[in-house]
Formats: C-alpha cells, sequence, structure tokens
C-alpha cells in the first residue's frame, strides 16, 4: 500500500454539498479543496455539479483535460496507452469467461445437498478457485501496467511533468482533495497517469461513490441484477492503495440483492479478510488515526447477513 | 335459474363462470338495467378476476364476436347476450403476464363492423390503426418505455439519402443526450424505424436506457422504406443499400466506431428478415442482430403455408438452413408465444448456435404487434450493447 492520506472519508453516492461538508469538518480540514472530476469524462467542468459537490470552495484540477492535453503533446504515450487499454480489456473478457463458470461451479456446490463431510470440502474448494482466479487476474493487471511503466515511465514525460507541476501547485494551497466518482475505469486511469497517489500524501481525502472505490486496494465491479442477465462482481483493478482493508460497494442496496443470504454471504467470503462495505446515500465511513469510524455504514457478513459497521466491530 | 344459451352458443361448451361477477347476472331472473348499470360499473373492462377475463359489449347487435390475433386459439369467438338485456360477455382464460391485442366485431343485420372496446381505455396503436388490449395479472407497461421529463432526450434529424440500389431514401437519425463529435459510437440501423418510433417508444426507450447506463451512448439510424413488402423479403438490392451505400455514408458522415461489434441491425417481423438477410449478405461485417419476431418462413418438406408473399423469404431460410454459417457474433431473437411465428423463430435459434454465433432467445406471452417489440427492446439492446452501468458510480 502507498503512503496513505492522513484522513480519509468515504461517501456514498449522490453526494451534495452538505454531505460534503460535513465529511470535511469529519477530518478537520477547512478552506478551500481540490477536486478531482475526471470520472465525469468530457463533462468534469460541469459546473452546476461542481457547484452542488463543493460550492465555490473547489479548485478543479480537472485531470481529464489534462490527460486530452498529454495525449496530444505524447503522441507515442497515448497509442501506448491506447494499447495497454486494449490489453486490460482483453484480459479482462478472458478473467470474466473464467470467472462465470468458476463462480457457477461455487454456487452449484452451495446448493448441492450431500454428506457435509464431504461438501463442505469440496465448497470451501470451489470458493477458493474464485478467489485464486481474482488474485491471478490482479496479478496480471499489475504486470501489465508495470510493463507500461517501465517502458514508457509517464511521470517522467514532459507532457505530464508539465501538468503534475501545475497539479502540485494547486494541491500546495489546499488542505483536502474531493474525489467525485463516476466511470472508475476512467478516473483510476487519470489518477494513476499523473501519479496522484503520491501527490495526496499529507492531505484529507473525501471520496464520494467511484472516488471512494478507486483509492482502495481493490476495485470490485458489481451488480446483481443488470438488464443483460445474472451479474458476478468483478475485480475490475487494483486501486491506488490509499486506505486499508475495506472494499466499498457503493449505492449497494440498489445494486446488490441484499435480501439473498447466499450472494451476501459468498461476497463477504470471496473479499475476506477486507470488509466489503454497503456505501449508500448518506453513508459516511472515515479512516482517521489508523481506524475506521462508521456513519450508517452496514457491512456483508459471512453468514450472509447485514450488519451495521459498529455491530461489527 | 341458470341462464340458457341461445342456439348459436348451445353448441360451445356452457363456460365456467362459477366465482365470477358476471355470474352474478346469469343466475337469478333476468337482469334489470340498473343490474347491469352496476356490473360494468365495478372496474375497468375486461374485468380481471385472477386468471379469468370477463369481455362485455352494450349494445344493440345481432352478433357479437371477439376478434383477437393469439395463435392456438379460434380467431373469432363468439360473445353471449343475457336475454332480456343487450350486454354481451365472453370469458376468456389468461395466463399472468399475458398481453392481448383486440378488436370487437359487431354485426347489426348485414352491416358488419370491428371496432375497439368501447368499454376498455386500454389501447395499442400499430400501422393498421389501433387495438384494445387486455393484459393478464402482472404485466405493467415498463417503466423505460415512458417519456420521463428528468430524463435528457436524444435529438431526430431527417435526411434524403440517394441510393444507387433503390433510389431515395428517407432516414431519421436518433443522436444521443449530450453528443459530441469526440467520441465514437455504436451504429443501431433500425427497420421500419418509424414505426419503432411512433408505436415502440424507440425515442423514449433509448433516452431512458442510455439515462440508466443500461445500454451506451449511440447513434440509431431509422430508416423508412417505401414499399417494405418488396425490400424486406431478403432483397439483395437492399442489403446491397445497407452494407454498401448507406453504412459507409454513416461512418464517414457521423463518429461511429466503424467496428463489426460496433453495427447492430435491427427489425422486426419482415425488417428483423432484412436484417437477417443482410447479415447473411455481408457475413462478418454486422457484429450484432436484434431479430424481433422474424417472418422467417421455411419448409422442410412441401410448401412453407403462408402464401406466395413468402415465397423469396422461404428461399432464403430454407438456403440458410441448408448452409448455416457464422454471420454476426451475437444474435438476439425475440417472439411472442401467442403468434404463429413462434415455430419459425424457435426453429432457428439451434441453428444459430450451432454456427458458433452467441444466441439469445426470449420468448413473451404477446403477440405479433409493436408493444411487445417495445417490451423487449432493454433485455436486447442491453444485451448486445452493454452500457457503462458496471463501470459508473455517481
Amino acid at each position: 500500500m502507498n503512503p496513505p492520506p492522513a484522513r480519509i472519508a468515504l461517501l456514498g453516492p449522490r453526494q451534495a454539498r452538505p454531505n460534503v461538508d460535513e465529511a470535511l469538518s469529519a477530518l478537520d480540514a477547512t478552506g478551500r479543496v481540490a477536486l478531482v472530476t475526471a470520472g465525469w469524462q468530457e463533462w468534469e467542468d460541469d459546473e452546476d455539479r461542481v457547484r452542488a459537490l463543493v460550492g465555490d470552495r473547489g479548485a478543479n484540477l480537472r485531470l481529464y483535460g489534462r490527460a486530452e492535453r498529454v495525449w496530444s503533446a505524447d503522441p507515442e504515450l497515448a497509442a501506448a496507452h491506447h494499447e495497454l487499454q486494449e490489453r486490460v480489456r482483453a484480459l479482462r473478457r478472458a478473467y470474466n469467461v473464467r470467472l462465470a463458470r468458476t463462480m457457477e461451479a461455487w454456487i452449484e456446490l452451495e446448493r448441492l445437498d450431500g454428506d457435509s463431510a464431504v461438501m463442505d470440502s469440496e465448497r470451501g474448494d470451489a470458493m477458493d478457485a474464485v478467489r485464486a482466479l481474482d488474485r491471478h487476474h490482479e496479478e496480471r493487471l499489475r504486470d501489465l501496467r508495470q510493463g507500461f511503466y517501465d517502458r514508457y515511465d509517464p511521470l517522467m514525460r514532459g507532457a505530464v511533468v508539465r501538468e503534475r507541476e501545475e497539479i502540485r501547485r494547486i494541491l500546495g494551497g489546499v488542505a483536502a482533495v474531493v474525489v467525485a466518482g463516476g466511470h472508475v475505469a476512467v478516473l483510476l486511469n487519470r489518477l494513476r497517469l499523473f501519479g496522484m497517489d503520491e501527490l495526496f500524501a499529507g492531505k484529507s481525502v473525501v471520496a464520494c461513490a467511484g472516488g471512494a472505490m478507486v483509492l482502495g486496494s481493490r476495485v470490485v465491479l458489481f451488480h446483481d441484477s443488470p438488464p443483460w442477465g445474472p451479474g458476478h462482481a468483478e475485480v475490475g483493478e487494483y486501486g491506488l492503495g490509499l486506505y486499508p482493508s475495506v472494499i466499498p460497494f457503493p449505492d449497494g442496496s440498489a445494486r446488490l440483492r441484499l435480501d439473498d443470504p447466499g450472494r451476501v454471504g459468498r461476497m463477504a467470503r470471496r473479499f475476506a479478510p477486507a470488509d466489503c462495505v454497503v456505501l449508500d446515500e448518506g453513508t459516511r465511513l472515515v479512516f482517521r488515526d489508523g481506524a475506521w469510524r462508521a456513519d450508517a455504514a452496514l457491512r456483508l457478513d459471512a453468514s450472509g447477513g447485514i450488519r451495521a459497521w459498529a455491530d461489527a466491530s | 335459474m341458470r341462464w340458457i344459451p341461445d342456439a348459436e352458443s348451445a353448441a360451445l361448451p356452457d363456460p365456467d363462470v362459477s366465482g365470477l361477477a358476471i355470474a352474478r347476472l346469469l343466475d337469478g331472473p333476468p337482469p334489470s338495467e340498473e343490474d347491469v348499470r352496476a356490473f360494468l360499473g365495478q372496474g375497468e373492462f375486461p374485468l380481471l378476476e385472477g386468471n379469468r377475463c370477463t369481455f362485455a359489449f352494450l349494445g344493440p347487435a345481432d352478433e357479437v364476436r371477439l376478434r383477437h390475433w393469439v395463435y392456438g386459439l379460434p380467431t373469432s369467438e363468439p360473445l353471449h347476450r343475457i336475454d332480456g338485456t343487450s350486454l354481451w360477455w365472453y370469458v376468456l382464460d389468461i395466463p399472468d403476464g399475458s398481453r392481448i391485442e383486440y378488436k370487437l366485431e359487431v354485426r347489426r343485420g348485414n352491416e358488419v363492423e370491428w371496432i375497439r372496446d368501447p368499454l376498455n381505455s386500454r389501447e395499442a396503436r400499430d400501422p393498421f390503426g389501433a387495438n384494445s388490449v387486455a393484459c393478464g395479472p402482472g404485466y405493467e407497461a415498463p417503466p423505460w418505455t415512458k417519456v420521463d421529463p428528468a430524463v435528457p432526450a436524444g435529438t431526430l434529424e431527417d435526411r434524403v439519402f440517394q441510393s444507387r440500389a433503390l433510389g431515395v431514401r428517407e432516414l431519421t437519425i436518433y443522436r444521443p443526450p449530450r453528443f459530441k463529435e469526440s467520441r465514437r459510437y455504436p451504429l443501431l440501423l433500425v427497420h421500419d424505424g418509424g414505426d419503432y418510433v411512433r408505436y415502440a417508444a424507440l425515442e423514449p426507450v433509448l433516452d431512458n436506457l442510455i439515462h440508466r447506463l443500461e445500454i451506451p451512448e449511440l447513434v440509431a439510424v431509422l430508416t423508412h422504406p417505401p414499399d417494405r413488402m418488396e425490400q424486406y423479403r431478403a432483397s439483395e438490392a437492399h442489403g446491397r443499400y445497407l452494407a454498401e451505400e448507406l453504412v459507409p455514408q454513416l461512418e464517414r458522415d457521423l463518429p461511429l466506431l466503424g467496428t463489426p461489434e460496433g453495427r447492430c441491425l435491427m427489425g422486426a417481423s419482415l425488417g428483423a428478415v432484412a436484417s437477417f438477410a443482410t447479415a447473411v449478405q455481408y457475413p462478418g461485417m454486422f457484429g450484432r442482430l436484434l431479430l424481433q419476431s422474424g417472418s422467417f418462413a421455411f419448409s422442410d418438406i412441401g410448401g412453407h403455408g403462408r402464401g406466395p408473399v413468402f415465397d423469396p423469404i422461404a428461399d432464403f431460410v430454407n438456403q440458410f438452413r441448408r448452409n448455416p454459417s457464422r454471420v454476426s457474433s451475437k444474435v438476439f431473437m425475440s417472439c411472442g408465444t401467442y403468434e404463429s411465428l413462434i415455430y419459425e423463430n424457435r426453429s432457428l435459434v439451434p441453428l444459430l448456435e450451432r454456427t458458433g454465433m452467441d444466441v439469445r432467445f426470449v420468448e413473451a406471452r404477446d403477440g405479433h404487434n409493436w408493444e411487445n417489440w417495445r417490451d423487449r427492446l432493454r433485455e436486447g439492446l442491453s444485451w448486445l450493447f452493454p452500457g457503462p452501468l458496471w463501470l459508473v458510480y455517481d
């Protein structure tokens, strides 16, 4: 894990200024804040949304627009990044083919009756296969990205250095950063391109929904009922690793079938020892002084239930 | 006293009406006008009680018949008149989730007219007018088919295209909300596009599914054929128009992905035939197909039994059945179980699967109509083009 920021607050979806202000207060952060809205993509400058989030106290780092400038100024890096993304997509396709079969086997064994002296160990083995596949996928993603960094070293390239200096200058004038949600792959790529994990060091960070996902160690993509059929949560990426031991599930009450103990229990066991935390609207999870504190957060339990964070701690 | 059927309906089995509201009028003395008014005033007609649906008609007539297009049932069923009244009734078992479009045929002397049910406000429009609609328990029009003022709307632009193969063609281009020239979009080519807009709510469906992130932002090109009965019957000229003229021009004019996975042909009935035939004529060019209630007539032995209009289609489908090949990557098919075409559509599915295409086939308790096709769009479009729902967390 990278050196963590001083303090971090994770919020759920559809955040508005009062929630963000309260979170900043919980981190003792005052004054102006820097803002990351790269997950909104071409619409990262949407003034109405920015104002709704932080009022007039925010300086938008415009990481999406900066990345576009980098691609224009450094076509070699742009092409290499494009190629990396194609490989990541191909890897994801392969992972999903394997994940579907491995998950189905685990689910089927959980349904199957039989001598528990035999079946318990088979079920455990099926779960281990899913966990091993998740680890494998994460390692392959790290390998792919490391290959890209070793060869192109983005942080040393002129176009990136110039943008990064400006980002560093803006961050020098603020005590906290607010990372909005949106498209997590786009957001994470921009945070990585500019080495934001290092630049966040010592800052308080408030991260909303997708923003909360990408700052953790593992980015788990999920929806139990997408319209195109049953969905298995997938390890989408490894994150910036700015906080420990929690995998956030923004809007989890809407996107997960929390009334299905089988699904809930499998999710909790699959990603243990990390805690799977439902980040609904109004939820706040704060990490400071080396410990988590929660406001209205729910945790998925290995037994298939849902527990309030405080109950489970 | 039990109601005694008239001479004609006496030939039919006495319908079981036990437990239904209509039974109270049939048992006992002939109902008064007040009884009839009370019966009709108890709710929306046809009156649904569990899975039993009572159709009613009030008015002078010599004969009233229920006309529907449910394959497997007689297409014309007589309503019974209650003696001493002008109230006609008929009870139909209707399964959960069903939708049935129908009209009433009313005969007075030698005059016969087909009318929409005056007691039923639920109607479905189509190019031939409108039908009344009866729904089984649990059917609701999906919320994503309705205009939501809070959802940003795409735009429509009419264009004229000069085709070497087919002459002047009219098109409408749907651009998604927040359209940007700097992006690259999938292309959805919609046969009978105007009908999809008018009768299958295509605009709000696309707006809503995009807003929900269930499909990506996409460009839809709606074609308006001047002579679909000719050009949609596996016409090679029509295939040339799409694949060699229209799509290349669209990919020059609009920011489209321009890959097979980014091109989808879509259509219903003959439009599904036109879509599939074009994909067969240009294998590999269209990676996505959305085929609804395709008129895929074929014959294993003898004729196809659907009349000469279907001859070119049967020739095409028979030829494909003899030599099936992988012409696309993903194919979504849907068909109503109340359509006669369910046989042809079910027959095509294993054939397509054997070629290695990824096929999803969905059946619904509905008929050959636009609202059936509308109601399947979410599943079809989101399966062919999954949206960023999985990746966006706001």
